[in-house]
């Protein structure tokens, strides 16, 4: 990966000319070289799967280039000897029963041959069973949800969103070495566990990809698919939502820290720890600052991709709450709404996403914030009180 | 023969020209196959400058890391309405227009067998362009879900996905009734001893692309009605709160784009069978094989629609099934390839623009068919799934594939249709430069799909850069070229050397027995058919 600055880069990129990028691509084609800057190849495969769709991917490259090389030297060879301008008179043959026998079956036979490899490496890719630790990732427009199901650390839950400044993004700042592919909270998985990946989605169809692991699964809204790894190196591996998801489908990146078991364990203890203290007595009573200082946090992390930092949306498909008829009107029916969702719209529901307290903080820094300045303030005893209805 | 069928159209012409309107009524009005297929030409051209543009501002806004130009929400309506404009629009009118012109002509039929619907089925396609390129204007803009309108995102959208929803089902009126029409012409109107056999391998590939037409469109619709219905009347085909499947669209919607790819594709074959015999000066070879080639891929290309969707799920043994089934598409596809191969083998080639473009369609054509072969075995497409690998492979089938042959044949078949020689060094030019700037254009995102770098983003990570320059430079070069045809055809129209009846030595077929250009009306009697003219 390209580790310097935006700057700097788009310098260096022009450099190589054509002539150079040719020459290095047949050369690493042909050495089956990666080059770091000019990619040219799979990533670099940290899975037994992954190293078999690589050499997969390189048997074929082969056949490929052999039979284009083929078919074509007959073409060049054609072209040289058999032009009306060195006077070629054309022959009239247009048939013949050998040869067109013989090009039906020996491609036929090359391929029973390549679908060999090809379907014990898919029967592999396949096999979820036994797995030693089981994580569930959600899909919402735009960021990943992770709950570890079993193992050391199961009961934990959290969000995962791009970390990549908005600055950066919109080209006011340099940008970082894992532009887009970094985020506040990676998966952290233990290195040589079989990890299966239950996938599902709360709005649109999502795409859990990893590269490195020859991993990408739909995550569909409404049903369960499975996929699964066995990382074989310590290190972080970044890939990206492979399905078109709407507005900000190229911003929600995949990030898995592969650690050693003893981190692992120690880091599944810290989460339990944390999410036991963060436990919060639902029937706190919490001032307006505290609530409207919180919800800022919860509504830039949820909220403000689509209604923006401002309050003023992105009119009409993500509308304003800057003076919202909603962010004005009756509390319940602000409430509802973030709770439920708004079907037909991209509205989601974060009932399930947010804790009462969350819901209760959110709904109070948009009705107090802007120009909307109610006054409200919103316990999540009522949130609590509004949720089922 | 030539004289009497000359003599027979030249005193219908004079008596025909009284009765039918001029300027503006005469186009709306017409019923005769050539001005309708000239329409759909045009149609086609500007639907492509159209599509073409919308690409611009995709390579526009990828041209550097970092979003410049466009908003994301607006890249997503730009990839969307660039692929079903070129795809509806472009493409299948192109090769709709082809057929009207040159399929009577080459059966030696006055016209098509509906003429009347002819002429409906082409008026058809402007409303359904307007309302496609106006949703970019109304609330919330055209939609951002990629042509595959995959639900529930195609659901969140605003009313300009129903706009899309209605021009699909008018496109879908217009191609089966264009496609009806093709078949009767076909089946019923070949002049007296043209045997099905015998018949030009044009008509055979658009013989079985109307039939995947009429059998394929029909699902398109549904697929867009259920759309509809979940969007408005609380139907739930494709919610899983409400008992459906989101996956179900993408079986349904596959199941009709899988036949599309060659509806698009085997016209193009076609063009190519008749160029590469000319410009080799040799017959065909295999034109049986070819034939059966062409009829085994129509066939085939209806069970292999889920191999577009081996990452949703689908159980292993139908990845498996799929795979294998796809593999097999491969045998005919090559069957044509080396059909080609050796029909320039031995011959006395020379290298006018339509055989240009005819030796670019199979290179191109070949890369894109192997990489195609690559993408069917599920294990390496899981990995190049939704990545620019697949963008790559797909511009190579439609573009090199579709689009090339489609200027052979208007190279081919300009002088029959406006009278004169086409300026031959801007045509080379034109290939040159689409040959060239096509290639650095889409042959890094191979590279780009390779090493991870997913399709429909605005944005990426700083190591997907460098390729990305050199392939939106690619698409600039390629666009602006693409202006040079106009030039081309327009000083076609309106000038040039004067084309003899058959400007090509070595074409064969009933369409080079008559004067250039054609006259309004031709073959009003069937001509006889000769073993001379048979096979292209």
């Amino acid at each position: 990966m390209a580790g310097c600055s935006y700057k700097n880069g788009y310098a260096n990129r022009l450099r190589p000319g054509f002539t150079g990028l040719l020459t290095a691509g047949l050369l690493a084609l042909l050495s089956g070289a990666a080059n770091a800057a000019w990619e040219l190849n799979l990533q670099e495969p940290v899975t037994a799967v992954a190293r078999r769709v690589y050499h997969l991917h390189s048997l074929l490259l082969w056949v490929i280039v052999v039979i284009f090389i083929g078919v074509f030297a007959v073409v060049a060879y054609s072209i040289v000897v058999h032009r009306k301008s060195r006077g070629h008179r054309a022959a009239s043959f247009h048939d013949n029963t050998t040869v067109e026998l013989a090009w039906t079956i020996v491609p036929t036979l090359i391929l029973i041959a390549i679908a060999f490899p090809a379907t014990s490496a898919l029967v592999d890719m396949r096999d979820t069973s036994r797995p030693d630790l089981t994580i569930k990732v959600t899909g919402y427009q735009w960021k990943w949800g992770y709950e570890y199901l079993t193992g050391d650390a199961a009961g934990v839950k959290y969000m995962s969103v791009l970390s990549t400044p908005r600055e950066q993004i919109e080209n006011k700042a340099p940008k970082g070495e894992h532009y887009l592919l970094e985020v506040d909270r990676p998966l952290v998985v233990p290195v040589g566990k079989k990890v299966r990946i239950l996938t599902t989605a709360n709005d649109v169809i999502h795409n859990w990809s990893v590269p490195a692991f020859a991993v990408k699964t739909d995550a569909v809204p409404g049903f369960l698919r499975d996929t699964w790894f066995r990382a074989e190196k310590e290190g972080t591996y970044r890939g990206q939502c492979s399905e078109l998801c709407g507005k900000d489908h190229g911003f929600m990146p995949v990030v898995v820290e592969v650690v050693s078991e003893e981190k692992y364990a120690a880091w599944a203890a810290e989460q339990k720890q944390e999410l036991a203290a963060a436990a919060e007595d639902p029937n706190k009573v919490w001032t307006l600052d505290e609530l409207v200082a919180r919800g800022e946090k919860v509504y830039t992390a949820n909220c403000a991709a689509c209604h923006q930092a401002t309050g003023a949306g992105l009119p009409p498909v993500f509308p304003a709450l800057d003076g919202s008829k909603i962010a004005k009107g009756p509390k319940q029916g602000h409430l509802g709404i973030v709770i439920n969702g708004k079907t037909g719209t991209a509205m989601a529901a974060f009932g399930a996403q947010l804790s009462d307290t969350d819901i209760a903080a959110v709904v109070t820094y948009e009705r107090n914030a802007w120009t909307n300045k109610l006054g409200d303030v919103i316990q999540p005893a009522e949130v609590k009180a509004l949720r089922g209805k | 023969m030539q004289a009497t069928s000359h003599a027979g159209y030249a005193g219908n012409h004079d008596h025909d020209s009284h009765g039918h309107p001029t300027g503006w009524k005469r186009w709306v009005t017409t019923t005769n196959h050539k001005d309708i297929g000239t329409m759909y030409l045009w149609f086609s051209f500007a639907m492509f400058l159209v599509g073409g543009a919308m690409s611009l501002i995709l390579r526009a806004e990828l041209f550097a890391p970092g979003l410049q130009y466009v908003s994301p929400e607006f890249y997503n309506q730009m990839l969307t309405l660039h692929a079903l404009i070129m795809v509806f629009g472009a493409i299948m009118p192109a090769f709709v227009g082809f057929a009207n012109w040159m399929i009577p002509m080459m059966i030696g039929a006055s016209d098509m067998a509906f003429a009347r619907m002819n002429n409906w089925s082409f008026w058809l396609l402007p409303p359904a362009a307007i309302l496609l390129s106006a949703s970019i204007f109304v609330p919330g803009g055209a939609p951002g879900t990629g042509w595959t309108l995959y639900p529930p995102l195609s659901i969140q959208m605003g009313m300009g996905m129903d706009m899309a929803i209605f021009a699909v089902h008018i496109l879908g009126m217009s191609s089966i009734m264009g496609s009806i029409n093709i078949v009767t012409t076909i089946l019923n109107l070949r002049t007296p001893g043209m045997t099905l056999m015998k018949m030009p391998l044009f008509c055979w590939t658009w013989l079985v692309t109307a039939f995947l037409l009429i059998a394929s469109m029909p699902i398109l619709a549904g697929a867009v009605t259920m759309l509809l219905t979940d969007r408005h009347f609380g139907t739930s085909f494709f919610s899983a709160a409400g008992g459906g499947d989101p996956v179900l669209f993408q079986h349904i919607f596959w199941f009709f784009g899988h036949p599309e790819v060659y509806i698009i594709a085997l016209p193009a074959f076609g063009v190519v069978s008749h160029v590469i015999p000319a410009f080799s000066r040799k017959p065909l070879f295999g034109y049986a094989s070819m034939v059966y080639a062409i009829a085994a891929i129509g066939l085939i290309s209806f069970f292999v629609w889920a191999h577009h969707m081996y990452v949703t799920g689908i159980p292993l043994t139908g990845q498996l099934y799929f795979m294998y089934a796809t593999m097999l598409i491969a045998v005919p596809t090559g069957v044509k390839v080396f059909n080609w191969v050796t029909t320039m083998w031995r011959g006395s080639l020379s290298f006018e623009t339509p055989m240009l473009f005819a030796l670019g369609f199979l290179v191109l054509f070949t890369i894109g068919g192997l990489t195609g072969l690559v993408l069917a075995m599920t294990a390496v497409d899981i990995q190049l799934q939704d990545t620019y690998y697949v963008v790559a492979h797909f511009h190579y089938v439609m573009v090199a594939g579709a689009l090339f042959s489609a200027y052979a044949g208007l190279y081919f078949w300009l002088p029959k249709w406006t009278g004169h020689m086409y300026n031959e060094g801007l045509g080379k030019l034109h290939f040159w430069l689409s040959m060239i700037f096509f290639n650095i254009a889409f042959f890094p995102q191979h590279f780009l799909g390779l090493a991870g770098m997913p399709r429909r983003i605005p944005d990426y990570a700083q190591q997907f850069a460098d390729f990305n320059v050199i392939s939106s430079i690619g698409a600039f070069g390629f666009g602006f070229s693409q202006l040079l045809v106009l030039v081309v055809v327009i000083q076609a129209v309106k000038g040039g050397a004067k084309a003899p009846s058959r400007p090509w030595d070595g074409a064969h077929g009933l369409e080079w027995t008559v004067p250039s250009p054609a006259p309004y009306h031709t073959f009003e009697d069937p001509p006889v058919f000769n073993q001379a003219e048979a096979h292209g």
